[in-house]
């Protein structure tokens, strides 16, 4: 174990060649390019051990992924933004396919206008593709989540892909120390990809011919079900991750303080990690409050959001919008509760377009709540 | 070359989705003959896609992937790439795509892969329309053909897709024909024989989309070699030649036959002669194709 | 043939995967073997695989899937095939 000092962007292009991805196929957009940067660097240097395919667009991207994960190799892409929603077409095939293929999506804002800054409306846009999602709050996650994604997706019981989102210039341009296994280390925690099935010209299997309305939705269920495993596996992954290296980002939730608290506090990303300040500010104030970082949005921890409203009162800040309802995360917490447990639920959004919010902006917005002076939902960033 | 020097081996089985008279299957049957076992497809959304039957059978004994639209050129990058890294030597890495598929939808995803040299052979079975969805133009329709987007005729020339793929400088490229198929399958060896991208574009009149009738499906392409209306060439190491009756007709030695007789065995062509002859058209017809052979004839 | 243990559109090679094909056929062609020089254009243009080549290069029609296209009959240089109406069923 050694401990380096890098950007997010240069720390997930490390976990890509720990991992050792055979085929990378990917398109550079800010504010994800320094990651491709990084790996056509190591291509050229003879440190690579796989091919970095540099593909004319994101859509071609995704599309070469799925080619060379269908023939078995450990695929990786990385984008962002507009190249994220060019992919959303080839996002669905892949997941469909069941190829475990693993992406790191650098959270930026959508246009127009061009906003290069964080915002997680990109990754929310593509909930319902049936990729698991990760959202990571350091650069130390990145790595970890990065490797551990393979792990994951590869697991015979889930054989999905895997996005891991973390925030635009946050954290993919800032350095911050890391603590780097050996590749011994990481070769034992993550063996050779097991395949499950393949293009293999001597068991010549047609992969995606038409499929009839009495067939489909078993497709689908069983999308559903290695959902549900993966529920499951990435509790299992987290610990062995911790017993291996000490390092520990929680599970679907990262729980901060939450014990005996009146209000639980949830966001994600970065957002997460400014709010364990605000956290601690407040609690110096005498406040009852903890802080449930969602790091994983795709199996959504429905069970783990219950157990926490039967104790408390839940506030949630959603760096994105669903245009016409609200936060995406505040309505998944809501309907993870109903019928469950009768918590009050209080949401905000804040951070559109990498609007800085910082501790005493979210500290704002939960004593707004805690006081009785919750004024109903909205968009901190416009009306404060 | 005879008919009887092809291979036995049969990839596509009998009873398949594909309609009677299908020049797909014509055409994929005598490409796999000359591919072998040792292939992996990719196939855009298209007839193919239908042709295969569905799940959970198939109708082929290659590995297929099938893929979106716009994405097989992109996606056999990846085949390829991923069969190098995972030293799986000697496999074919094919496309099989429509027109739509490659002139249109697909043209990005086919000129990235071809600019940065995937190994793989790219076959683009043209049967000059939309078939999949019923029959609606492409980039590859040729002028004044009816199809459900252009009821009174199209009213632009086709694209030259073959001049688009060798402005790519790619090692090989080739046009071929159903109503051929010794030499088709040539084409498909030496291609397969070549690293870097290859390039095959096949006419395959399709009966339902140029209204004859089904039976006439080889007479209908071996007309549009006769007529000049589509020629048969090879590009490799920079220079094209000729082959067969385009040959003939590229030299001088036979005349072209008249484009008439082409267009007239189509019911897509109808709007030309009923209810009466549209001479304006029919001259810019043969006009379009004398200047594409004299261009022929400035690159040989 | 191995059976992969995963939920998604895994197809496996099948003859007559939409069944018996022969059944689609309102015309069918019938060779006459006296007339057949064995040239096999039949065999290599028909769309459906369904002209069985043999050992001598002879060749001999499979109505199972043959769906009666015309194509082997518009192709014979001798005419040696010709499309009868099927029998109403």
């Amino acid at each position: 174990m050694r401990i380096v000092v890098d950007t997010g962007n240069h720390i997930a292009a490390k976990a890509v060649q720990m991992a050792r991805v055979d085929v990378v196929a990917a398109y550079p957009i800010t504010p994800q390019t320094t990651i491709v940067e990084r790996i056509a660097e190591y291509v050229e240097k003879g440190e690579f051990h796989g091919d970095y395919i540099c593909v004319e667009s994101e859509h071609s991207a995704m599309s070469a992924c799925i080619g060379a994960s269908a023939v078995g190799a450990r695929t990786f892409t990385a984008t962002s933004s507009h190249g994220l929603l060019l992919m959303h077409e080839m996002l669905h095939w892949a997941a469909l396919a069941r190829l475990p293929i693993v992406m790191a999506n650098v959270n930026r804002a959508i246009g127009p206008g061009w906003n290069i800054w964080s915002d997680q409306n990109d990754s929310i846009s593509q909930r319902d593709t049936g990729w698991i999602q990760f959202y990571c709050s350091s650069n130390q996650e990145i790595f970890d989540t990065i490797i551990q994604a393979f792990k994951l997706g590869e697991h015979e019981k889930v054989q999905l892909p895997v996005m891991v989102n973390y925030d635009g210039f946050i954290l993919s341009h800032t350095s911050l120390p890391v603590k780097i296994p050996e590749q011994e280390e990481i070769d034992e925690f993550l063996p050779k990809r097991k395949i499950k099935w393949k293009l293999d010209i001597n068991n010549p299997i047609t992969h995606g011919n038409i499929i009839m309305p009495n067939d489909y939705p078993k497709i689908r269920r069983a999308m559903q079900e290695a959902h549900e495993n993966a529920h499951g596996i990435i509790k299992e992954i987290s610990r062995e991750w911790e017993e291996r290296f000490g390092i520990y980002h929680g599970e679907l939730l990262e729980l901060y303080k939450c014990d005996d608290v009146d209000y639980v506090l949830l966001s994600m990303g970065a957002l997460g990690a400014e709010s364990k300040v605000a956290v601690d500010e407040m609690r110096k104030k005498g406040r009852k409050i903890g802080l449930a970082r969602v790091r994983v949005l795709r199996p959504f921890p429905k069970k783990e959001v219950i157990e926490l409203a039967r104790h408390s009162d839940l506030i949630v800040i959603d760096r994105n919008i669903s245009v016409g309802m609200e936060g995406a995360l505040f309505t998944e917490i809501k309907a993870s509760l109903y019928g469950e447990v009768d918590a009050k639920v209080y949401g905000y959004i804040a951070g559109l377009g990498g609007k800085d919010v910082t501790f005493k902006d979210i500290s704002k917005m939960c004593e707004r709540v805690m006081d009785g002076k919750y004024g109903g939902y909205m968009i901190f960033d416009v009306e404060g | 070359m005879a008919i009887k020097d092809l291979p036995k081996e049969e990839y596509v089985l009998p009873g398949s989705a594909a309609c009677p008279g299908c020049p797909a299957t014509i055409a994929l049957r005598t490409v796999l003959k000359a591919l072998g076992k040792r292939t992996i497809l990719v196939i855009p959304a298209w007839w193919t896609a239908v042709i295969q039957s569905w799940y959970p059978h198939t109708s082929f004994k290659v590995p297929i992937l099938n893929i979106a639209f716009e994405a097989a050129a992109a996606a056999a990058s990846g085949v390829s790439s991923g069969l190098k890294v995972l030293g799986e030597k000697d496999i074919n890495v094919v496309v099989w795509a429509g027109d739509g598929g490659t002139y249109d939808i697909g043209i990005q995803a086919l000129s990235g892969a071809l600019e940065r040299n995937t190994d793989f052979i790219y076959i683009c079975y043209n049967n000059q329309i939309y078939s999949n969805t019923g029959i609606q133009r492409s980039g590859a329709t040729p002028y004044a053909a009816w199809t459900t987007t252009t009821v009174g005729g199209k009213r632009e020339f086709n694209k030259d897709m073959g001049a688009i793929v060798m402005a790519h400088r790619i090692p090989y490229v080739a046009t071929a024909c159903i109503s051929y198929p010794e030499d088709l399958y040539k084409k498909v060896m030496k291609a397969k024989e070549i690293r870097g991208p290859k390039y095959i574009e096949i006419l395959t009149p399709c009966p339902p989309g140029w209204r004859f009738s089904m039976d006439k499906t080889v007479e209908v392409g071996r007309l549009a070699v006769e007529t000049g209306a589509w020629p048969l060439y090879e590009y490799e190491n920079g220079k094209m030649s000729f082959n067969g009756f385009s040959k003939l007709i590229l030299e001088g030695k036979v005349k072209r036959k008249p484009i008439e007789e082409w267009l007239k065995m189509q019911g897509r062509f109808r709007n030309l002669f009923k209810p009466k002859r549209d001479e304006e058209r029919i001259r810019r017809i043969e006009e379009f194709i004398e200047r594409m052979w004299e261009d022929f004839r400035s690159k040989v | 043939m191995i059976k992969y243990d995963v939920v998604t559109t895994i197809s496996y090679p099948k003859k007559g995967a939409m069944g018996k094909t022969g059944g689609w056929r309102a015309f069918k062609p019938i060779l006459d073997k006296e007339k057949c020089v064995r040239c096999l254009r039949c065999w290599i243009f028909c769309p459906e695989g369904a002209i069985i080549r043999k050992e001598d290069d002879s060749v001999e029609i499979d109505y199972d899937y043959c769906k009666g296209c015309g194509i082997c009959a518009n192709e014979c240089r001798v005419k040696a095939i010709s499309m009868v109406r099927e029998e109403s069923k």
